[in-house]
């Protein structure tokens, strides 16, 4: 085992434990801390994989904009300090999403295990690389995104303009 | 690179960290107290008080560390950690000199963002787990902020990595000239009031806004954990200042020998740091709605049009 597949390994459990954490944990809060520490794991993982941007970028726009995003909406709504007994879910859903999730998974493990083979390797990717295929092979589905998301801007602006409308007129 | 110099690199990134915003500090206590007309604190260490942080420091150290009852106490003694940590990492990828980073990394531009974001997590964590209304909106307020001005200073930083075709602090060094100075500077404009917003500094502070707020997020902590975040806050505006030296003012660039060139990136920082200092004491805090405005109908604007600008730049071959 070489100090790289330690890294990835070191990364991987983190990013595992965060997220499975950030599932059961019965404190909303502490869910969307756990969020963090899953997505410092899988940025770990990219970055001893070597796309730097990649895991960079993740951090930069879920831990510093999503996660924030979920910490103001939680404040500004409810957020109790302690276990939230409200929202807890039956035996019933709680069973059905073990199932699912575990399902998931184990779709995830048989399609993807037998590509690996046991070692870890570094493939530095140059910014440019990633780059030249973002604005050059992958343009098109790029710019539909992009329109996607400002759709869904538009659109949830509609939605929170409209009672105020109604009441001025 | 062997384990002696990875040592050393720490080192020197950490003695950075603990004593550039002591001196970040201490010329805030004496230009603020110049320009109210006042001198400041004058009686520890005997010479203009120049001993005063370190006197503070150790005030805070004796004080007793209190957790509240009702606080959620692992997220209430991790956050002060979460504000701090990132702000070291952001501190050693800066280079000072031709060659010379304690962490010297191909994008470190956008690796210094990132820390910085993870940063402000921290006075989310403390504003939420202090179980106190006043941490609560403090930490409700800095969300706020940090989501609004994000972006800025984002589209700033991304112009002028545009401008010089790279994500490398040192990259982006090399690649500047003066001309920088004019092209740029609505970008430059636009980072310096996002800096001062992201790090809550007057006329920013409405997150810890002492008059209303008890210090916002901050209002439970006590002995060091709370010399921790002011800390990390003086960190912050150091790594901000010289950041904004590094991309805007063209770093070690300057007359004289090139040998000098760690000497001009401080210089250039600390007089950037001082227009922190400067404006701290020269606005009064805005109101949130002010805040929000300016962010949405100015910055956010300003950046976008300073991006299309470079984007010229960059295609007709300025």
């Amino acid at each position: 085992m070489t100090a790289l597949d330690t890294a990835f390994a070191a990364c991987g459990v983190l990013a595992v434990v965060g997220g499975l954490l950030a599932v059961t944990t019965r404190h909303v809060v502490h869910a969307a801390l756990w969020l963090v520490v899953a997505l410092l794991g899988v940025a770990g993982s990219l970055l001893v994989l070597g796309a730097e941007l990649v895991a960079l970028v993740l951090v930069l726009v879920y831990v510093g904009a999503v996660v924030v995003l979920v910490l103001f909406a939680l404040m500004l709504t409810r957020a109790p300090i302690g276990p939230d007994r409200a929202h807890a879910v039956g035996g019933w859903r709680s069973a059905g999403a073990a199932l699912l999730g575990l399902t998931t998974a184990g779709l995830l493990a048989t399609v993807l295990v037998p590509l690996a083979d046991g070692s870890v390797r570094r493939a530095d990717v140059a910014s440019r690389q990633v780059a030249a295929q973002l604005f050059g092979t992958w343009v098109w589905p790029f710019e539909l995104l992009s329109l996607l998301l400002l759709a869904a801007l538009v659109g949830a602006l509609a939605v929170a303009r409209r009672p105020a409308a109604e009441g001025a007129s | 690179m062997t384990l002696l110099e990875a040592a050393l690199r720490a080192v020197a990134a950490l003695a950075a960290f603990l004593v550039l915003p002591l001196l970040v500090g201490q010329a805030e206590h004496k230009v603020m107290a110049h320009m109210q007309g006042r001198l400041g604190p004058m009686y520890a260490g005997g010479f203009h008080g120049w001993a005063q942080l370190v006197a503070d420091g150790v005030k805070f150290l004796q004080k007793e560390d209190i957790t509240p009852r009702a606080a959620d106490r692992w997220v209430f003694r991790l956050a002060p950690g979460v504000a701090l940590v990132p702000y070291l990492l952001a501190l050693a990828l800066l280079p000072v000199h031709p060659g010379v980073a304690a962490v010297d990394v191909p994008g470190s531009l956008v690796l210094l963002l990132a820390a910085t974001s993870v940063g402000a997590l921290g006075t989310l964590m403390a504003g939420w787990s202090s179980a106190n209304k006043y941490s609560l909106i403090g930490g409700l307020r800095a969300a706020a902020q940090l989501v609004s001005y994000e972006l800025p200073l984002v589209l700033a930083v991304a112009s002028v990595a545009l401008a010089g075709g790279s994500l490398s602090l040192v990259g982006l060094v090399d690649a500047w000239s003066p001309w920088w100075l004019l092209w740029q500077l609505p970008g430059g404009v636009v980072f310096l009031v996002a800096a001062a917003a992201e790090l809550q500094r007057p006329p920013f502070d409405m997150p810890v806004a002492d008059a209303e707020l008890v210090m916002g997020a901050w209002t439970e902590y006590t002995g060091l954990r709370f010399a921790f975040f002011l800390l990390a806050e003086y960190a912050g505006i150091v790594v901000m200042s010289v950041l904004f030296a590094v991309l805007w003012l063209g770093g070690w660039h300057g007359p004289f020998p090139d040998a000098l060139g760690w000497l001009w990136t401080l210089a250039k920082g600390f007089v950037v740091a001082l227009v922190v200092i400067w404006v701290r004491v020269a606005w009064p805090r805005l109101r949130e709605d002010q805040l929000q405005r300016l962010a949405w109908l100015w910055l956010v604007p300003l950046g976008l049009f300073q991006v299309v600008l470079t984007g010229v730049g960059v295609v007709a071959g300025w």
